[in-house]
């Protein structure tokens, strides 16, 4: 008998827990849902080769390679997540908070940061530049495949 | 006849005050002839707490610096302090930082009670860890005292959580980007790191969700522990008998024999204790206003960026480790380490001696000099000349970040540990206290280096 009521206190401790788990699960971010999402950036004159764009709202910042390929990178840094400037002057995103720095394409240039800056799906439609900042991507190098062309007018 | 009328005076002849009185404390009117007053009240009370004597030697304020009776007042300090702020309080991203403008600038002493607060919070961790040391180094830890020092270990770690998530609240860049690298930290900790991070922010970047579980962990979790934490912590020592007997090196375990009434030897002692730190938090808080920069800006992480000053030490690892062996695999390391310290087989015990013995003496203190001049080189080596990523390329940065230059460092600790054990002919005891010694420097001037010798983009720099 004694057992019995061991054994359903104790499944009324496991529903207990489970119940107080469940009401504190994170719920969905306010005002967050996939159609807001999509970042116009602009036309893709406006954005010179060997250039970088920052975007405020969006929180990341567009890249235009030497080569005319367009990169959208997460404005975190990869370490802990602080918010990485762009130097424009010696061509690098310095982190204040560790002393990481990435390169253009958001590849590491001095460590302690453990992989390259997120990047977000870059398209062009009709000639302007889209970012989408649902779900940041994350990579373990630069690849060639991630870059996005305008068309050749 | 009546017979609750024996002990109990007539009512009808008392008056209205005195009738209330006594259904108050019944104790009062069952001698009403020698009333003994308040006084005779308050000491029966502090006995429920208290032992009625104490063995007259604990009393010397050299044996615990009154660092326990002090955290306990910074507790209630802070409960206090903490209950008022709460009034003033808005625990919303967008107001929190307004609503502690508005307490500073025109609330009445608003801005003291927040600096007794802050200052508290911060003299508090200074407390416990100078109690923790005083413990450890009178070896007040082995039995019967050995669970006791996991309850203090406990509330240490709660200590430091509550400064913690308090240190968010205020919203300004100094607690947005404190948090921002704290919470980021976790996404280290193996295969469940990155599900935690998402709780506790309560998404996936720090926002108005991460602020009110901040607040709730930090105005009511913590404190609930905190205090339940504590009875079990004054329930062990006082089974323990009370305090560890102190003696001089060489000296036997003194009887217990020898004791004086609590009231007033003991209590008159920690009142003054008491009044004497509270005065000059008083004045602390007067003099020092608590920090307050400008409201958090995701957008701007200032340069450079650092943890709270209790989390420096690890900050300073960070820069030379790995993240997830600076901020998993040594912290777990150094937790099981302290949390095995009393468990450990030792062939003799000397509680009650500072540092074990004469000769427990200047181990500790070799292991001190060993750890000052280890470690700042150490740090510059590896600032300026060891380079594991580049001497060993091609392996992940897990092994030529993490798992060797951790082996160097515990293989220097193992041979630090028999080289000296043999050449001094020592105990267990004494030998365990030399690497605690040693250790602790190290992880000191770790957090004085991430404090004050660290600059822009955490170079190093002098301060």
């Amino acid at each position: 008998m004694g057992k019995l009521w061991l054994g359903l206190g104790a499944i009324a401790l496991i529903e207990l827990v489970g119940l107080v788990l469940t009401y504190l699960r994170p719920g969905k971010p306010r005002g967050s849902d996939d159609a807001g999402t999509v970042v116009e950036a602009g036309a893709v004159e406006k954005f010179l080769p060997n250039s970088v764009t920052a975007f405020v709202r969006g929180k990341f910042y567009l890249c235009r390679l030497e080569d005319g390929g367009f990169l959208a990178l997460s404005r975190k840094c990869t370490h802990l997540g602080c918010t990485v400037p762009w130097m424009n002057e010696e061509k690098k995103f310095a982190c204040p908070c560790h002393g990481s720095a990435y390169d253009m394409r958001g590849e590491i240039i001095s460590p302690p940061a453990p992989r390259p800056l997120d990047a977000f799906a870059v398209s062009i439609e009709n000639n302007v530049v889209k970012v989408n900042t649902h779900r940041p991507i994350k990579r373990s190098e630069f690849q060639k495949e991630a870059l996005v062309y305008p068309k050749k007018a | 006849m009546r017979p609750a009328q024996q002990n109990h005076p007539v009512t009808e002849q008392l008056s209205l005050i005195r009738r209330i009185g006594y259904s108050i404390f019944p104790g009062l009117a069952r001698q009403p002839e020698k009333p003994r007053g308040y006084r005779h009240f308050f000491n029966t009370l502090i006995l429920h707490f208290r032992p009625r004597v104490v063995p007259e030697r604990t009393l010397r304020f050299t044996l615990t610096w009154g660092l326990g009776g002090m955290a306990v007042v910074l507790v209630f300090m802070l409960m206090g302090t903490g209950l008022l702020l709460k009034f003033a309080y808005e625990p919303f991203p967008g107001r929190a930082y307004d609503s502690i403008v508005r307490l500073q600038n025109d609330v009445l002493f608003g801005q003291l009670i927040r600096n007794i607060h802050h200052w508290s919070a911060n003299l508090l961790l200074v407390v416990v860890f100078l109690h923790f040391l005083r413990v450890s180094f009178t070896g007040a830890f082995h039995p019967p005292r050995q669970f006791n020092w996991i309850f203090g270990l406990s509330l240490f770690v709660t200590v430091l959580l509550s400064n913690f998530t308090g240190y968010l609240l205020p919203w300004d860049q100094l607690a947005y980007w404190a948090i921002t690298i704290c919470t980021g930290m976790l996404e280290y900790i193996p295969f469940v790191g990155a599900k935690i991070q998402h709780w506790i922010r309560g998404g996936p970047e720090i926002g108005p969700a991460t602020l009110s579980n901040f607040y709730a962990i930090h105005t009511a979790i913590l404190p609930g522990c905190i205090i339940i934490l504590m009875a079990f912590h004054f329930w062990r020592v006082r089974k323990a008998g009370g305090l560890v007997m102190p003696r001089g090196p060489g000296e036997d375990a003194p009887s217990r024999r020898e004791t004086v009434p609590t009231i007033p030897n003991l209590i008159l002692r920690e009142v003054v204790v008491a009044l004497v730190l509270i005065a000059s938090i008083l004045v602390l808080s007067v003099v020092l206003n608590a920090p307050l920069e400008a409201k958090a800006n995701p957008g701007l992480s200032p340069n450079p960026t650092k943890a709270p000053w209790y989390f420096m030490g690890f900050q300073e690892m960070l820069l030379h480790f790995h993240p997830l062996f600076a901020l998993f695999v040594i912290p777990f390391l150094i937790m099981f380490a302290l949390v095995s310290i009393p468990y450990m087989r030792y062939p003799e015990t000397t509680p009650g001696v500072w540092f074990v013995s004469s000769k427990g003496r200047r181990m500790a203190l070799t292991g001190a000099v060993a750890g000052l001049i280890a470690t700042p080189t150490g740090i510059l080596l590896d600032e300026y000349l060891i380079d594991f990523v580049a001497w060993i390329p091609g392996i992940p940065s897990l092994l030529n970040n993490g798992v060797i230059p951790l082996a160097f460092i515990l293989v220097g600790i193992w041979g630090f540990y028999s080289i000296m054990k043999r050449r001094y002919g020592a105990s267990k005891e004494e030998t365990v206290q030399m690497v605690f010694v040693f250790c602790l420097t190290a992880f000191l001037i770790l957090t004085v280096t991430g404090i004050w010798f660290r600059g822009t983009a955490m170079k190093l720099a002098w301060p």
